[in-house]
């Protein structure tokens, strides 16, 4: 499999996996360990990010994984800038997954307050991992300002829908330069491998494993179904609808005369 | 960012509403539809979208049709609430500034008309006793009082915040209603939420209740959480204090207003709270024929859960410890824990007459325990300081 490059960066793993919804710190750090995991997001909104000894913070091996800090709560630029700069002080990590939600209910992002945040935080120096709805205008405008990704969502987040967004995220994928992450809403291993298989260069998963009846299996799960969908896509799969064959040939009863 | 929309077709306002639905006063009619749910109605409110609201859904889930369905919604709500929630709880814990009282509600300990000793925290000891909250592990602090505007001025509750907002990432207040205008000001001092129960939605039995004082007129106090809205506080708290009037009724008023608020001020998070009038408590069961059973409770919570998806559903000491130790899981978002409701109360065991009387006695290590041991995370922090939008940035 190649290697997934974010920002120079390089990670074997395809599999980014979110830190909320977790019945303890305990599970958090074995589901983490059993999805082979690379980058581990966490809210700040969650977390006392200057305190090492912060029972999430603690569970996370430095050495081993990713942090990347999220702006999760932020309704405005103003507010996930402000977060952002925080993160950054009190971690010296400077990447960011960009999450401006005005909307508490169904957490959707805002691409105008999205697109401001990257902005500014992009000229400060910040990766920018940006989260939004599957919007390829508003993924190419994000990738013209700078940003390290775009991650669209598959369905609203935590929705356990899968790829409902399938005809833009394929739009995204042809046209987009940087890697694409598919965000949200993906709910079962078979949703992940979708992803990965019409070309998305990694996925992130939170509710589908924190909340399953066994989180760690889950997390191999969807360690797997990452794997088997990157290698297909790799492999170069023949898509069913524009390359389909007979197998008798249609054309059979034309002869040469 | 405009906290409301200001799109004309919005025009309508909750009092309009509830009117027009006849929520708000001989509601005869809906006592009548209630009756008329029938088994089927119930299995088909159910099958529809998990998390949707439809006053024709919550009818059909707080009827009493639905009683024997009760085990199907637990197990709906619970899943639920799981998939948008996770495995986490938040906790709070309340702190009681005063307790003089302008007002005379029957159904409240600082009611004007009682005699007691009244008590008013200085902003030195409202900090004393904060500290202790936080050496528990609190983040999420309540801050509560009665309403006299002479002891407790929007200015104290202002400086109050600034100076918890190092220690509490999240802070809201349960105090007199004010001025959108006054709510600006603590949101600019660092409060993020609001909680203002409406109490009854019943204009009779409102009328019935506060007999005097500013919080009397039912108009303005259902005005109050809109109010809070504007000001851009982040979490609204709704309730209706159930016992003083049909809960069935009262919940499809509640849900009418939440529904109302969050088409309008779509930026703020609605929770709400089930304060329940409860015969251990002192409260003659005469002056309140009303009074909810357990099964009334829960089935009011899973109704408003399967109607409403994200809302929080906060559950206080004033339910005892095993009720609240079962409904953990089933739809519950939010508890508080080692409660005091007096002035005063947690640097001093002995201070008494409290707004109500606690049920759950459980100290907060203990009540972590319980969530852990049901499979949750118990969650102190759930917000961060630097979302607070100061004036001054």
């Amino acid at each position: 499999m190649d290697k997934l490059i974010i920002a120079d960066r390089a990670f074997d793993s395809r599999l980014l996996v979110g830190t909320g919804k977790f019945a303890s710190p305990k599970v958090m750090a074995q589901a983490l360990a059993a999805s082979g995991c690379e980058i581990v997001t966490v809210a700040l909104r969650r977390v006392d990010i200057d305190n090492p000894a912060d029972d999430t913070l603690r569970e996370i091996d430095r050495d081993r994984f990713l942090l990347l800090p999220n702006t999760s709560g932020a309704r405005s630029a103003e507010e996930a800038v402000r977060l952002s700069r925080l993160a950054r002080a009190a971690t010296g990590i400077n990447w960011v997954k960009l999450e401006v939600t005005p909307d508490p209910y169904y957490l959707l992002p805002c691409p105008v307050e999205t697109l401001k945040a990257a902005e500014i935080l992009v000229k400060e120096g910040f990766v920018v991992l940006p989260y939004i709805n599957a919007d390829p205008i508003l993924a190419k405008r994000l990738e013209d300002v700078g940003t390290a990704t775009v991650m669209p969502l598959g369905s609203p987040i935590g929705s356990n829908q899968g790829l409902k967004t399938r005809a833009s995220l394929e739009i995204i994928v042809e046209q987009s330069n940087i890697p694409v992450v598919v965000d949200a809403g993906l709910g079962l291993p078979s949703h992940a491998a979708e992803a990965m298989e019409i070309g998305a260069d990694a996925v992130l998963i939170n509710t589908a494993i924190a909340t399953a009846g066994d989180p760690v299996e889950m997390a191999l799960a969807f360690k797997l179904a990452v794997e088997a969908g990157r290698r297909a896509y790799e492999a170069g799969p023949r898509d069913p609808l524009r390359k389909a064959e007979a197998s008798s040939p249609l054309t059979g009863f034309l002869r040469d005369e | 960012m405009k906290a409301a929309s200001e799109n004309s077709k919005l025009k309508e306002s909750i009092d309009s509403i509830l009117e027009s639905l006849r929520l708000d006063r001989d509601r005869s009619l809906w006592e009548q539809r209630l009756q008329q749910v029938t088994s089927q109605d119930v299995e088909s409110a159910l099958a529809s979208r998990p998390g949707s609201y439809s006053l024709t859904k919550l009818l059909a889930l707080v009827s009493p049709a639905a009683e024997s369905h009760l085990e199907q919604m637990a197990m709906l709500s619970q899943r639920l609430t799981m998939q948008r929630f996770g495995r986490t709880i938040r906790l709070y814990a309340p702190l009681y500034l005063s307790s003089h009282c302008v007002n005379r509600c029957r159904y409240c300990g600082f009611n004007r008309d009682n005699t007691f000793k009244r008590v008013r925290l200085t902003a030195d000891e409202a900090m004393a006793e904060a500290d202790i909250l936080a050496s528990e592990g609190f983040r999420d602090i309540l801050l509560v009082s009665s309403e006299d505007r002479a002891c407790i001025t929007v200015e104290y509750l202002a400086e109050l915040a600034r100076r918890l907002k190092p220690r509490f990432s999240f802070i809201s207040v349960e105090i007199y209603q004010m001025s959108a205008r006054e709510y600006e000001h603590l949101f600019d001092a660092g409060v993020d939420g609001v909680t203002l129960y409406q109490e009854t939605y019943d204009r009779d039995a409102y009328a019935r209740y506060h007999l005097g004082g500013p919080k009397a007129d039912y108009d303005t106090r259902l005005r109050g959480p809109q109010d809070t809205a504007q000001a851009g506080m982040r979490e609204i708290g709704l309730g209706a204090l159930l016992g003083l009037a049909d809960w069935r009724v009262e919940t499809l008023a509640l849900a009418e207003h939440a529904s109302y608020l969050m088409r309008r001020y779509w930026q703020s998070h609605i929770s709400f709270s089930f304060p329940r009038l409860r015969p251990a408590c002192g409260v003659p069961p005469a002056e309140f024929p009303h009074l909810l059973t357990d099964k009334n409770l829960v089935q009011m919570m899973l109704a408003l859960r399967l109607c409403f998806a994200d809302t929080g559903l906060v559950l206080s000491t004033r339910e005892p410890a095993q009720l609240r130790d079962h409904l953990i899981g089933l739809g519950v978002t939010r508890l508080s824990a080692g409660s005091r409701t007096s002035p005063g109360g947690y640097t001093d065991s002995q201070a008494n007459t409290g707004q109500f009387e606690v049920s759950d006695h459980r100290s907060p290590s203990e009540v972590a325990a319980v969530i852990r041991a049901r499979g949750l995370d118990p969650v102190w922090k759930d917000w961060d300081d630097a979302l607070w939008a100061r004036k001054k940035d």
